[in-house]
């Protein structure tokens, strides 16, 4: 298996809460990997260190994060491309109030690299990829806000695939969402990783068993475990892991 | 318990309908002394006319260059303060720390407070003597003069209306932009703003609406003369500067009386549209 990012002693701090505790992890190329555990463990703030998305709060990171030979937080890293190189699902579907087709297009735009025709077809294809193509083919200047909730967020999803990114971050993204919609993004997370390598972060263990080949889990600020999800749903080697899974805490 | 409540109920109500009332009432009394003027001209005459000599005999009664004044004022009133106002907003929402936020606001919220006859002595007093000098005009008393008061006149208004409507903007949208690559400036002009869009726009009609309506400053600082204006340094006098001036001098049901009753009609209506304006873009955001 390829490597696509390795995560090496990566510590975070909001003042003086130590919220990232070493974390050392690879993340393998067109893989879906999950990140598990009890609330307030500090998924979401790891999962936005891939992005720097944690850039706008005061958060003091440092360890490195290598993706492509290079380490994200060195002060070589222009943030604009590493945001197109690394895409971002949010918990609650937000669609910018705009049209869909604005929606989708809304990252190349700012790129600026592209042609009017080049950005139409690769919106299309973008929501070709997440399945939505079909049901607003013929309503792409409608707004984005006329969708269902569960369209929202495959349409965020075709946003954030649209300038072709190496990865996507999904931070419980099905948490919003009922039932029918949230089996559909499942499906769809593993079709994308043909693709594409997706990190998901889930409250949900079954989620994570459904979908993911790697799962990490993470309990206080420290990755406890982390390893192939067959392997860690069977034979977990933390007694915490095994709790957890089991549903003993959460 | 019962009849108190009864009470209660039918006293608020009286309340509420008092506001419609002193509507209704105005509109009555406005529309009764000014309609029979256009007995005798008629309305477009009345609208179009180049030439607003109430006074001669007979008299020529035609609106146009003081219609052309407020337009003008309160076009040049926009030109200062849509751009101050919504950059303010821009800044104290979307840019200022929280405590140069705090220390900020109560210095626009005092503007707003500052009685408009004040507005007019700073422009008389100040301004328009600045302005002769500097663009060496024959008078400081003029449309340019009056438009950069009643502009920073509107600057609270808008202000804080479109700061309201900026930080109403979620932080899921800014996120949103901000994972996509754009920086702040590109999320301030591509997500906020248009997101926030239907309040600023209402902010602005607002600004229109106190502008166009504004009687004090227009009257001690746009010089009052009723002709077309030829540049923008030239003396004007809006509808509202008329009314006021000239009501004291007319006789009571007399042409000019009745003109000036005309003139209110259509300002009424100028402001009664744009107030229905504004309600439909501040409506559009639930609606959409
Ligand atoms: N901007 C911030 N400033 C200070 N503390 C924060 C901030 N964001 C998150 N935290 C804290 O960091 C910890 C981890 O939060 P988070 O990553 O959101 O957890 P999870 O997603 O696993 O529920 C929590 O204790 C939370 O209170
Ligand atoms: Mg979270």
């Amino acid at each position: 298996m390829k490597e696509l990012i390795k995560v090496r002693d990566l510590n975070l701090h909001f003042k003086e809460l130590h919220v990232l505790k070493s974390i050392n992890m690879e993340i393998y190329d067109k893989t879906v990997t999950s990140v598990i555990g009890p609330s307030g463990c500090g998924k979401s703030t790891y999962l936005r260190c891939f992005n720097r998305m944690n850039d706008l709060k005061d958060a003091a990171i440092d360890g490195e994060i290598i993706l492509d030979e290079e380490n994200i937080y060195s002060r070589a890293t222009d943030v604009t491309s590493l945001r197109m190189k690394v895409g971002m699902v949010f918990q609650k579907p937000n669609p910018f109030p705009k049209s869909i087709f604005e929606n989708t297009a809304f990252g190349l735009k700012i790129q600026g690299k592209m042609k009017g025709s080049e950005i139409e077809g690769r919106v299309e294809q973008s929501l070709r990829d997440v399945w939505l193509w079909d049901e607003v083919k013929d309503r792409l200047k409608d707004s984005a806000m006329s969708l269902s909730g569960g369209q929202q967020q495959r349409l965020c999803m075709a946003r954030a695939l649209a300038t072709n990114p190496e990865i996507i971050l999904l931070d419980e993204p099905t948490s919003a969402l009922d039932p029918r919609s949230t089996n559909k993004i499942e499906e769809l997370c593993v079709e994308l990783k043909k693709e594409v390598t997706i990190l998901i972060v889930t409250h949900n263990i079954a989620q994570a068993a459904r979908i993911s080949d790697y799962t990490a889990f993470l309990y206080l600020g420290e990755l406890v475990e982390y390893g192939e999800t067959k392997l860690m749903f069977t034979v977990p080697k933390d007694k915490k892991t095994e709790e957890y899974i089991s549903g003993k805490f959460g | 318990m019962k009849t108190k409540e009864f009470l209660f109920k039918y006293i608020t109500l009286a309340a509420a309908s008092l506001s419609i009332l002193f509507l209704m009432g105005i509109i009555l009394s406005i529309f009764k002394e000014g309609l029979p003027l256009f007995n005798d001209i008629n309305f477009s005459d009345f609208i179009f006319g180049r030439k607003w000599h109430p006074t001669d005999e007979p008299a020529d009664l035609g609106i146009f260059p003081l219609i052309s004044g407020s337009i003008f004022v309160t076009l040049g009133a926009l030109l200062v303060g849509v751009p101050l106002g919504v950059g303010s907003a821009i800044y104290l929402s979307e840019i200022a720390s929280t405590n140069v936020r705090e220390a900020l606001k109560p210095f626009i919220e005092i503007l707003a407070g500052i009685p408009s006859v004040i507005y007019g002595l700073f422009g008389m007093a100040v301004l328009a003597p600045l302005v002769r000098k500097l663009f060496n005009v024959p008078t400081g008393l003029n449309l340019f003069s009056a438009s950069i008061i009643l502009g920073i006149m509107i600057i609270p208004i808008i202000s804080s209306l479109s700061e309201d409507a900026l930080s109403a903007v979620s932080k899921e949208l800014r996120e949103a932009s901000l994972a996509l690559g754009a920086n702040r400036i590109e999320t301030i002009f591509k997500v906020v703003l248009p997101a926030a869009s239907s309040g600023v726009i209402s902010s602005i009609i607002l600004g229109f609406g106190r502008a166009i309506g504004e009687t004090m400053v227009v009257l001690m600082v746009s010089g009052g003369a009723a002709m077309l204006p030829k540049s923008i340094f030239s003396p004007v006098r809006p509808m509202t500067s008329a009314i006021a001036s000239e009501m004291g001098e007319a006789v009571n049901g007399s042409q000019h009386f009745q003109a000036l009753y005309g003139i209110a009609i259509v300002l009424f209506l100028i402001t009664f549209l744009s107030s229905l304006l504004m309600q439909w873009f501040a409506g559009r955001e639930n609606r959409e």
